[in-house]
């Protein structure tokens, strides 16, 4: 049992293409190969949180200086970060291209993430932000590709869930 | 000191560079004093003027960056002072007006009124420059010091809990976004 590396590789590769710099992060388990791969990418930037409030604030300069960023969390740091991204992002049309990983849905066997679980999918439907949910691997960069494009398009902040299946090896 | 004195003082080492301040008085006397596209009104997300900042910074190593916050929106996000430090853009410059007061919304007091020491807090934090700079005279000093420096640099500035007879700025918050975002891409050819 173990996060996947191989997934995590094709996400991160798909970030790349995406022409991403920038990359926020706190650690959480299912994240951790992803925020090794961009703290040894010497391309990029990766910007480690105290708390994913900041990560709106980066991601939204970033993106007023013309830079393409990324937002790596677990979707309790995203229920951490409601007040931004209705205060900040949807106030002043910010694009967030957000990478959540989905704890506490199907499968899940530790107590303390089911509420979390249960809360993100309607609360992320409450905010109007659309979801994709990268179930399989032959699609990762064009789901994160589009993603971006509607997130800059729209002006709006887009969700990707990254679901048990893609992220872990039982 | 006033914080609307203090403004007066340094906003010519402002006016050429990228300013994100805080909402409240510090944006309706800085844009009084005279508005210029490069500057950004944060006019919500309390707390988060400092990440906009550190973004801003990053995302552009050649341009110097100013964030003007305060003591109640940088009690929102004290992390951000570990953050900041961690990285260190050297283009970063952050002025915290500290009235010891919630200002905007009644007056009420802050922890720095009870002994709160933020000057204490963004050193012990890491950040390798903290000025405390309770004049105008030696703000403007430090505000060059920390410019010219290529340092990361927090400047505390202890002011009075007075602020403008209005909040209202003639300026729609989007108009605000996309022209800031126009100017930056000018800043970044």
């Amino acid at each position: 049992m173990a996060v996947s590396v191989t997934n995590s590789r094709l996400i991160y590769e798909a970030l790349k293409a995406c022409d991403v710099k920038i990359i926020s992060a706190l650690p959480e388990t299912w994240l951790v190969h992803l925020i090794r791969m961009a703290d040894e990418d010497p391309e990029m930037t990766l910007v480690r949180i105290a708390k994913e409030e900041e990560a709106i604030g980066i991601s939204a300069g970033a993106y007023l200086a013309g830079v393409n960023s990324a937002l790596l969390m677990q979707n309790h740091g995203f229920l951490a970060a409601i007040n931004p991204i209705v205060s900040l992002a949807l106030l002043y049309k910010i694009p967030l291209v957000m990478l959540i990983s989905y704890r506490g849905h199907m499968g899940e066997k530790d107590p303390w993430q089911t509420q979390g679980g249960l809360a993100t999918e309607p609360i992320l439907h409450a905010l109007n932000i659309p979801i994709w949910h990268l179930t399989g691997t032959a699609d990762i960069y064009q789901r994160l590709k589009d993603a971006q494009v509607l997130a800059h398009a729209a002006l709006h902040p887009v969700a990707v869930l990254l679901p048990r299946e893609l992220m872990w090896e039982d | 000191m006033l914080r609307s004195d203090a403004l007066q003082t340094i906003y010519p080492n402002l006016e050429q560079h990228i300013v994100v301040t805080i909402m409240g008085a510090v944006a309706v006397e800085l844009f009084t004093l005279g508005h210029r596209h490069n500057f950004f009104y944060l006019e919500h997300a309390m707390g988060l003027a400092s990440s906009m900042g550190l973004g801003i910074a990053l995302a552009m190593p050649n341009q110097k960056v100013i964030v003007l916050d305060g003591d109640g929106s940088l009690l929102m996000n004290l992390g951000t002072l570990s953050t900041m430090a961690r990285y260190k853009p050297g283009n970063l410059l952050h002025i915290v007006f500290d009235n010891e007061s919630l200002l905007s919304v009644g007056g009420f007091p802050t922890a720095t009124a009870t002994g709160t020491d933020l000057a204490g807090i963004a050193r012990a934090s890491g950040i390798p420059c903290v000025i405390e700079a309770d004049t105008p005279e030696s703000l403007k000093a430090s505000v060059s010091e920390a410019l010219a420096s290529n340092v990361l640099t927090t400047i505390i500035s202890k002011v009075e809990a007075v602020g403008p007879k209005s909040f209202h700025m003639d300026l729609p918050l989007l108009e605000n976004r996309f022209q800031f975002k126009r100017a930056l891409e000018k800043m970044r050819q």
